[in-house]
């Protein structure tokens, strides 16, 4: 990284905020790629590929007129510009929209039918899929009772599930857990009443293109009361050339009951970029809370800015509950290109919302990430942290919305967005849109440390910190608080971002 | 046979009025924001930059006339001993205005023939760099037609405040275009009054070179059936120094724009504002935009609306720090009190930095009177209405200390005061 080496650090940046940059900004890691036999739909995207994909999947007949809505409508829209990225243009008619491995041609049954090229891919990236390898490699052999550390794994390999761990146990549990291709067959009625009734087909460019050709994703079903036994993950690889990924999540967190959701991502190093674009749909209903983690390392180009995933993603939970409670936690250091903002629309009164988010972004990376609280609940409260971080050539920009409607009566909303550049050619911007429309509510916008809870500051001050230390203190603590929120099989590699001080911040 | 009604067209309107009249020195300025209008088009609820407030009412056929308001009611300032420069209708008035010889200032009128004149070289030039990367047309459109406009070019010390004071008669409309140009370390203060017109398109260029200063207040008042959209541009040089404040208070639509450049190296530019609204038909929105383009420069914005009886507040700010702009210390804070469950604020406070040695911060909130520091100064015997105007205040004076002349602070307070006191419970 000798575009890093040269830049000189001022003073305040302190040399392992800078080293843990440049670790995780460094050399990627999950750059190969699985030599496997692979099968493609024909490049370019019009009806006849929308049915295929709709038939590969074997969907019924009104998902396929769903796809062709959104297709017919994509069709008539135009691509968005307004975010402070710039790429080239894209040729949507220029990539394949599906692509699976040959083998897979046959759904297996059971994880042990899956091609072993398959397993030793997700193996490699630290994902073991075969059960008895994640109790013996997570667990201590004897010890039962510490089943909630295990995690359920939906593995998405291009554009289908290579399988599901642990359905058995969830079945028991009540919990569905399993690839959307499969859900749609399954389980049509659930899908058809919250697919789309989050993210509408007629969203955005994106999401209205993931409508049409979305391939895979996972399905979640939490039933009333329960709270999930296990974390539920998916995993998603990219590994065909040319192939842009759309997948679909749908997460239905019925009354009373709790999961958390996690979420990695990895692609092959290419010298040509390839496009990801995923709808995350989240259901909350009634006392229900739901944790989604994101550990984003998509491909993010090499260091004169080739290749990388363009991540255009659309993300939102709608908590449609009293008391219902939604939780993102994003760490985003991959893709070359990231828009994305996931978001929470807080219907039931008393809910809640929470966005906790790390972009770094280094050489000729480019983030324009961010979240939307919408308040329409009483007494609903939201709270975003967001730490932006700028090295190289990157652009990073934070973009909010919090919107508190006219019977929002009494809501909370807390905003801290920091960005910190290393290098003096990077950028960090923060467009912050603050709508509200009752005086009941209380909105705060603030990016200077100095707005830290003053009870905690007088409280480190009189143990006699200076007040940059106090503050950093705080500050360092919650964020670790974040990190060590998320599950284990990602803290080890958020870790390492913790390292990463306020200092020389800027708002 | 009827007539078909054509819709009222800004754009050709004015390229009308630019063919027909020969406005001599600044002909070609004008003819030159005539074509960027042309490209630019006229703006609409669709454009980002004009996402919270409608200029469909600033684009309209003209308007009916409206009461008049007289010199008294206009004149806010008239306790201190100012330079009046009267525009009656959107035109300069010789007979209520001061006599405008004095030293060390040269001021004159835009509408005055002839071929050379020092503001050649400066009229719409800042109007024309603002257009990127955002376009404002409304300005454009006001250097194409402008009716009339102090030019004044400070060449020394000037000891009386210069005063802007308009007042309306007869006419629904008024454009006019000041341009103002400070001279090496030499000062000025400069006041705006008055109502001007229903509908109020105003453009202010302020050059200020090294050393140079420029306080400017602004009250915009009385007038509850006010259209205006103004725009102050400003370009700063080094060790100059920018202050401008505005106290808003009622209209119908108001929308201020800043655009600022700090160009030269260590300069200060700071503006405030304090509004107080009334009523579902009040709309006023801030617009700032400053690049930072200098090393060590320091910028600063507050802007404080106190809005009731569903009145709508609007933020709108940008720094923007350049590459190289090291050293930049930018504070940006915009709040809100709503008296009341309809009135509403909306903001987009934004930052865009290139350059990693700065300090930016900007906050922003908005809530209701505090209760318990209400019943704090209750319990203390003073009455709830006194104690709510008393927080009133206290929230509007972050914008208010701001101003640097103490006597002039003094009437804005007082201003602000009766205000609150015309509205009491």
């Amino acid at each position: 990284m000798a575009s890093f080496e040269s830049i000189e650090v001022k003073d305040g940046v302190d040399q392992e905020t800078v080293d843990a940059v440049r670790e995780v900004g460094g050399a990627y890691k999950y750059g190969w790629e699985t030599d496997i036999e692979m099968e493609y739909a024909p490049k370019g995207l019009n009806t006849d590929i929308v049915k295929l994909i709709s038939d590969k999947n074997e969907e019924p007949e009104w998902m396929t007129e769903w796809r062709l809505k959104a297709f017919n409508r994509w069709e008539k829209i135009k691509e968005p510009k307004w975010s402070m990225v710039q790429y080239p243009e894209i040729d949507f008619q220029d990539q394949y929209y599906y692509a699976r491995p040959k083998s897979m041609a046959e759904k297996p049954k059971s994880l042990d039918e899956v091609d072993p090229k398959l397993l030793a891919t997700y193996d490699k990236l630290g994902i073991p899929l075969k059960e008895q390898m994640l109790l013996a490699g997570v667990e201590t052999a004897d010890n039962g009772e510490q089943g909630e550390r295990k995690v359920a794994v939906d593995a998405v390999f291009d554009s289908v599930s290579v399988g599901t761990t642990f359905q058995k146990e969830l079945k028991s549990a009540g919990v569905i857990f399993c690839s959307i291709s499969e859900a749609i067959k399954e389980h049509p009625e659930l899908v058809k009443k919250y697919l789309g009734s989050v993210v509408p087909v007629t969203d955005n460019y994106y999401a209205t293109l993931n409508s049409a050709v979305f391939s895979d994703g996972s399905f979640v079903y939490v039933p009333p009361g329960v709270r999930c036994p296990m974390e539920l993950s998916t995993y998603f690889r990219i590994n065909a050339e040319n192939t842009g990924q759309f997948e679909r999540t749908l997460i239905i967190a019925d009354k009373g009951s709790y999961v958390s959701y996690l979420e990695g991502c990895t692609a092959p190093k290419r010298d040509t970029a390839q496009l990801h674009a995923a709808v995350v749909e989240i259901v909350v209903e009634e006392d229900a809370e739901v944790k989604y983690s994101t550990v984003q390392n998509w491909f993010p180009g090499d260091e004169d800015g080739n290749g990388g995933i363009y991540n255009f993603v659309t993300k939102r939970a709608d908590c449609r509950g009293d008391r219902s409670k939604v939780m993102w936690t994003q760490v985003e250091t991959g893709s070359a290109v990231t828009w994305k903002y996931p978001s929470c629309i807080l219907r039931g009164d008393d809910s809640q919302g929470e966005f906790y988010s790390i972009a770094i972004t280094n050489n000729h990376q480019q983030a324009d990430t961010g979240t939307k609280m919408v308040h329409l609940g009483k007494n609903t409260k939201s709270r975003i942290v967001s730490k932006g971080i700028s090295a190289g050539f990157a652009q990073n920009t934070y973009r909010g919305l919090v919107s508190m409607h006219p019977k929002a009566k009494d809501s909370r909303n807390y905003t801290q967005c920091d960005s910190l550049l290393i290098g003096d050619k990077c950028g960090a911007h923060t467009v912050p849109y603050i709508e509200v429309k009752n005086n009941s509510s209380r909105v705060e916008h603030e990016a200077t440390t100095s707005k830290v809870d003053d009870d905690q500051l007088f409280y480190c001050r009189q143990r006699g910190m200076d007040e940059e230390e106090a503050v950093a203190l705080v500050v360092n603590g919650f964020c670790k608080d974040v990190l060590q929120a998320l599950p284990m099989e990602f803290a080890m590699e958020a870790q390492q971002l913790v390292a990463i001080s306020l200092e020389g911040s800027v708002g | 046979m009827a007539i078909k009604q054509q819709k009222f067209d800004p754009i050709e309107d004015a390229t009308f009025q630019v063919a027909n009249k020969n406005r001599g020195w600044s002909q070609k300025a004008r003819e030159g924001a005539l074509k960027r209008l042309s490209t630019m088009g006229m703006p609409s609820r669709r454009d980002e930059y004009w996402k919270y407030t409608n200029p469909t009412e600033l684009l309209t056929e003209k308007l009916s006339v409206s009461p008049v308001v007289g010199l008294e009611d206009a004149n806010i300032f008239s306790e201190l001993d100012a330079l009046k420069i009267v525009f009656c209708d959107g035109v300069f008035n010789p007979d209520l205005s001061d006599d405008l010889a004095a030293e060390n200032i040269i001021i004159s009128r835009l509408e005055e023939n002839g071929d050379l004149h020092w503001a050649k070289n400066y009229y719409g030039l800042l109007e024309e760099k603002a257009q990127r990367p955002v376009s404002r047309s409304l300005a454009a459109l006001n250097t194409a037609i402008a009716s009339d406009g102090a030019l004044i070019h400070v060449k020394g010390k000037v000891e009386k405040p210069i005063q802007i004071l308009g007042i309306r008669n007869n006419t629904a409309e008024a454009i006019l275009h000041h341009v103002i140009k400070v001279e090496k370390d030499c000062s000025i203060t400069l006041l705006e009054s008055g109502p001007f017109a229903k509908r109020l398109n105003s453009v202010m260029e302020v050059f200020l070179d090294e050393g140079a200063s420029l306080e400017h207040i602004r009250a915009q008042g009385r007038d509850h059936d006010r259209l205006a959209v103004t725009h102050v541009f400003a370009d700063i040089k080094e060790n100059a120094k920018f202050k401008s404040f505005t106290l808003s208070a009622n209209g119908m639509l108001t929308r201020n724009e800043c655009v600022l450049t700090l160009s030269g190296d260590e300069c200060a530019a700071h503006v405030a504002g304090a509004s107080v609204g009334d009523g579902k038909s009040f709309h006023h929105d801030d617009t700032v935009f400053i690049t930072h383009d200098a090393v060590a420069c320091e910028s600063r914005q507050v802007f404080k609306k106190v809005l009731r009886n569903g009145a709508t507040g609007v933020f709108q700010g940008k720094i923007l720090v350049k590459e190289g702009a090291q050293k930049t210390d930018g504070y940006q804070i915009s709040q809100s009190l709503l008296l009341d469950e309809d009135s509403q604020f909306l903001a987009k406070p934004e930052l865009e930095i290139y350059a990693d040695d700065v300090a930016c911060s900007h906050g922003s909130t908005s809530g209701a009177i505090d209760e318990e520091a209400l019943f704090y100064l209750c319990s203390r015997g003073i009455s709830k209405n006194d104690a709510a105007d008393m927080l009133t205040l206290a929230f509007l004076a972050e914008a208010v200390e701001e101003i640097e002349n103490d006597k002039i602070a003094d009437i804005i307070v007082e201003k602000i005061s009766a205000w609150l006191s015309r509205r009491r419970n």
